[in-house]
């Protein structure tokens, strides 16, 4: 069963990180609109397959929108046109039969290509590896109700923690700034009582760490927040600030 | 080796764990410095096993295909986590959560294991929540839960419809503190292809790095296998893309058994299959089923809209079939159930192949709860269901997104399609009670182990095991093993073991690209899928499953003479990978229809058509099934080895939801 819909896609092709890459263009036809965007990329895979051609490489893994792989920039912008869905929620019904469809890997030099529109997002592992993190060592623990939390905050802390790490918010800021990813784990964590006594060295571990990856200042643009799938406040990058100089200051 | 040996101490069932936690022979901090653990997965169970053991202080190395540990596929479980806290005052005990497990496993589980993970359940909140989880709340700041199904007390934990990314990102977390002290070496992008056996110990894996093609040999004094489920055999699951058996397939292949392998579980609330191009399919979190009613139009094939069908000519099968637990009987019973109605002419959609869930009734019930909570007792029907659905839209508000997007409707008017779909697999490598497998050394925790679901999990349990078996299990249990160790050198990686696995890997990788035949991968896993769903998915029956193993063995022999795997291995290949891990489950799709056909009964997420009651309803054999069904691999077939169940604290008895 298929669709009615032919497109027409620019690729970015690109062997590896020091291969030269460029836009390539490839017809596909009979598009069905309840097909997602990474199905679509499995129909022209499956043709370039079989004509003896080369697939083109891209992360995925859930497609449910939740694990963070997909990372295709299309039509300029990060998981594609909706608001608040990634590439793979992304469906064909979105588009209209005839257009033309750009699509890119993020764009960092923090996120080198590893080969056509799949990139390497290890620095964001980094970052958390500098402070993303409760010093607890398992076993340590009280009884989890001993905590009351106000529900408020646990929802405020749930929120930041809905970043799924995908790097839209880094390839949709004209400085590449990681700001948003990092922000919201320094908010997670400084909003619940557990997190606190950690709050100056984490903020500034992770900033230092984030700075070291090659990510750019924040300029206040407000694309990542406007890109992101999961829709992560900007207020998590005013509270970042907050903390960092008042952890920079030596005081609270 | 070929005696089955659980391992399960001596003694009450209450005090088994913690007598054996009290006398299992200990590594002093010294030692624990020069043992080295691989740890082949980052999921619930390995990120949990991988953080632990490092903060121990043992060297560890951990190893994943996605680009960071934070993608493994734990992240996408959505409903919750079960403790026995009993919070709620609602008479829940570890006893009843031993029981309930057991009960809704099909008495198919081992009852040592299963009171261990009971009694741990506890502490694994307390746990999470100190690492920063942030689970639902009430308003007084105490932690919220609900019901799932099989169990009539609500026990489940969870944050909205994203608890398993929740719960990954603590364990990630900790993970990545291990990771940014040096105490674990992560090797993201590589994928295990081989485990190293020397003098019947497990001493190594062989890795490929993904990204290079580079073939890589790494020691460990032992190697945690927590590498998933198997799920994608059918090709069209809930499973991510890549989740795969291969690692614990090259294990079965090295010595170590699997067990139960056809106890498959689908579950009853996914969004159906819409077309041949589909990938993948969708979870509607099973807690929905908290809140909607599953129904289905009395009269066959009824076209109407189903907002236009009225009350009385709605059949709610499930509460009419099992009044005590209504919509929340377990998986099995559920997914049963809908391919009843469906396979009776009574399906809806354009498919006829899916069954409504309907949150009208509880949206007004929670509405006209708000309204009097706003002195507006007397509000209009309007006005009520406005306020309900903003109730429903804090429990659910992600996974109702999803579903709008993946269908376009919008099920906050509209009740939603479902239809059953693979989900979880019970079976997996057989472990004892240190969930170390039939090879010395090696270990399987979480989803690729098969040791506590039985033949059916219960919702919110698996977030519950493979978090139990990292951070509470496998800390102690590996001490009994690696105590044994310390005078154990690293061994070269120059060995001839290590030399002769790697050259298998090489030559594995090389006659797949070497076919250079006319048919992409894909295709042919998508051929598998159709024989498995067919003839091993969710009714079996013995004919099928002869001509099942008939299919797959000539589906086989057509791959490895008609796949193409395009470019090299000495880059990133994509499809290289895939083709290798679809070539292993074609061996594992045998072995399911082998062990579906000799399971002569019915039990759990298994049923064989020819056992089922006048009704309906699984008809198990305990006279003669009552073990577990472990199969030693012999190069071209399999020995099958048994492990006898033993109830001691339960009774086994008919199970019945009704």
């Amino acid at each position: 069963m298929s669709g009615n819909m032919n497109l027409t896609l620019k690729v970015w092709r690109q062997q590896s990180l020091n291969a030269p890459g460029k836009l390539v263009d490839y017809k596909v036809k009979d598009i069905s609109e309840d097909m997602s965007f990474l199905e679509m990329f499995d129909v022209l895979n499956e043709e370039l397959i079989t004509k003896g051609d080369e697939p083109i490489a891209f992360d995925h893994d859930c497609r449910e929108g939740i694990c963070g792989s997909c990372s295709m920039h299309i039509n300029g912008r990060p998981h594609g046109p909706l608001k608040g869905v990634t590439t793979c929620q992304l469906h064909m019904r979105s588009f209209k039969d005839g257009d033309t469809i750009v699509v890119e890997p993020w764009r960092a030099n923090a996120f080198p290509v590893i080969k056509d529109l799949s990139v390497d997002r290890s620095a964001f592992d980094r970052i958390i590896g500098s402070g993303g993190y409760i010093s607890v060592n398992t076993g340590n623990a009280q009884d989890a109700n001993s905590l009351p939390i106000p529900k408020d905050d646990a929802d405020e802390a749930f929120m930041s923690a809905a970043c799924i790490g995908c790097g839209a918010c880094v390839a949709a800021c004209v400085n590449s700034s990681a700001m948003l990813f990092v922000s919201a784990k320094v908010s997670q964590l400084s909003l619940l009582p557990q997190g606190k006594p950690e709050t100056d060295q984490r903020v500034l571990a992770m900033v230092n760490q984030m700075d070291t990856e090659g990510f750019g200042a924040c300029s206040n643009t407000g694309a990542c927040t406007a890109e992101c799938p999961k829709e992560i406040s900007q207020g998590n990058i005013a509270r970042m600030n907050r903390l960092y100089l008042a952890a920079s200051l030596g005081g609270k | 080796m070929s005696k089955l040996d659980s391992k399960i101490p001596e003694g009450s069932i209450e005090q088994k764990w913690t007598k054996y936690k009290s006398t299992v022979s200990l590594v002093n901090p010294s030692n624990k410095r020069n043992l080295e653990i691989l740890v082949v997965g980052s999921g619930l169970a390995g990120a949990s096993a991988a953080a632990s053991l490092a903060e121990l202080g043992y060297k560890v190395k951990c190893y994943c295909f996605q680009d960071s540990p934070r993608r493994a596929h734990s992240i996408a479980a959505q409903g919750g986590i079960n403790a026995a806290k009993n919070y709620q005052n609602d008479g829940d005990s570890v006893y009843r959560l031993f029981y309930d497990t057991v009960k809704g496993g099909d008495y198919r589980s081992r009852e040592g294991n299963v009171y261990r993970l009971a009694e741990i359940s506890p502490n694994i909140i307390d746990q999470c929540v100190a690492q920063g989880v942030p689970f639902a709340r009430e308003y007084g700041g105490m932690l919220s839960n609900r019901s799932f199904g099989g169990t009539q007390v609500q026990r489940t934990f969870y944050a909205a419809g994203q608890t398993g990314q929740q719960l990954l990102l603590g364990a990630y977390s900790a993970l990545e503190r291990q990771i940014g002290m040096g105490n674990v070496t992560m090797y993201s992008r590589h994928e295990m292809l081989d485990v190293v056996v020397i003098d019947e110990k497990a001493r190594g894996i062989i890795v490929r790095n993904l990204i290079t093609g580079a073939i890589e040999r790494h020691f460990g004094h032992a190697v945690v296998l927590c590498t998933g489920g198997y799920g994608n055999v059918f090709y069209l699951s809930t499973n991510a893309m890549g989740c795969n058996v291969t690692a614990a397939w090259k294990a079965h292949k090295r010595g170590a058994f699997m067990a139960n392998p056809c106890f498959t579980q689908n579950q009853p609330t996914c969004i159906p299959v819409s077309g041949d191009h589909q990938s993948k399919l969708t979870l509607m979190s099973e807690s929905l089923r908290n809140d909607g009613r599953i129904w289905v139009p009395k009269v066959q094939g009824d076209t109407r809209k189903p907002t236009d069908i009225p009350e009385e000519e709605r059949d709610y099968y499930l509460e009419r079939r099992y009044p005590a637990f209504g919509n929340l009987v377990p998986r099995d019973v559920a997914s049963r159930a809908a391919k009843e109605r469906c396979d009776a002419g009574y399906g809806v959609g354009t498919s006829k192949m899916a069954v409504y869930l309907d949150f009208k009734y509880n949206m007004m019930r929670y509405g006209r709860v708000e309204a009097i909570k706003n002195n507006n007792p007397n509000a209009d029907d309007e006005t009520i269901l406005s306020l309900g659905k903003e109730v429903v839209k804090e429990k659910y508000g992600n996974l109702f997104d999803m579903y709008k997007q993946i269908t376009g409707e919008n099920p906050y008017e509209t009740p939603m399609r479902i239809y059953p779909a693979v989900h979880y697999t019970m079976g997996g490598l057989w472990v004892d009670y240190n969930l170390m497998t039939t090879v010395n050394g090696l270990y399987s925790l979480g989803e690729s182990n098969f040791s506590d679901h039985g033949a059916n999990r219960l919702g919110a349990s698996a977030l519950m095991q493979g978090l139990a078996d990292g951070y509470f299990v496998i800390p102690y249990t590996i001490g009994s093993y690696l105590s044994n160790e310390i005078m154990t050198k690293p061994i070269s990686t120059d060995h001839e073991a290590f030399v002769e696995a790697e050259n298998k890997v090489k030559a594995n990788i090389n006659a797949l690209l070497n076919i250079k035949g006319t048919r992409s991968v894909d295709y042919f896993h998508k051929r598998l899928g159709k024989i498995m769903w067919d003839k091993c998915g969710m009714a079996r029956n013995a004919e099928g499953l002869n001509s099942a193993i008939k299919d797959i063995r000539a589906l086989k022999d057509e791959f490895w003479k008609d796949v193409r795997v395009p470019g090299f291995n000495e880059e990133f290949n994509p499809e290289l990978e895939k083709a290798s891990r679809v070539a292993d489950f074609m061996e594992l799709g045998e072995l399911m229809c082998i062990d579906a056909l000799n399971r002569d009964e019915s039990c759990g997420g298994h049923f064989r058509e020819e056992f089922q009651t006048e009704d309906g309803e699984a008809l198990r054999d305990d006279e003669n099934f009552a073990y577990v069904a472990a199969w030693e691999n012999k190069g071209n077939g399999w020995d099958l080895h048994k492990e006898e169940l033993k109830f001691e604290n339960i009774k086994i008895a008919n199970r019945s939801y009704k």
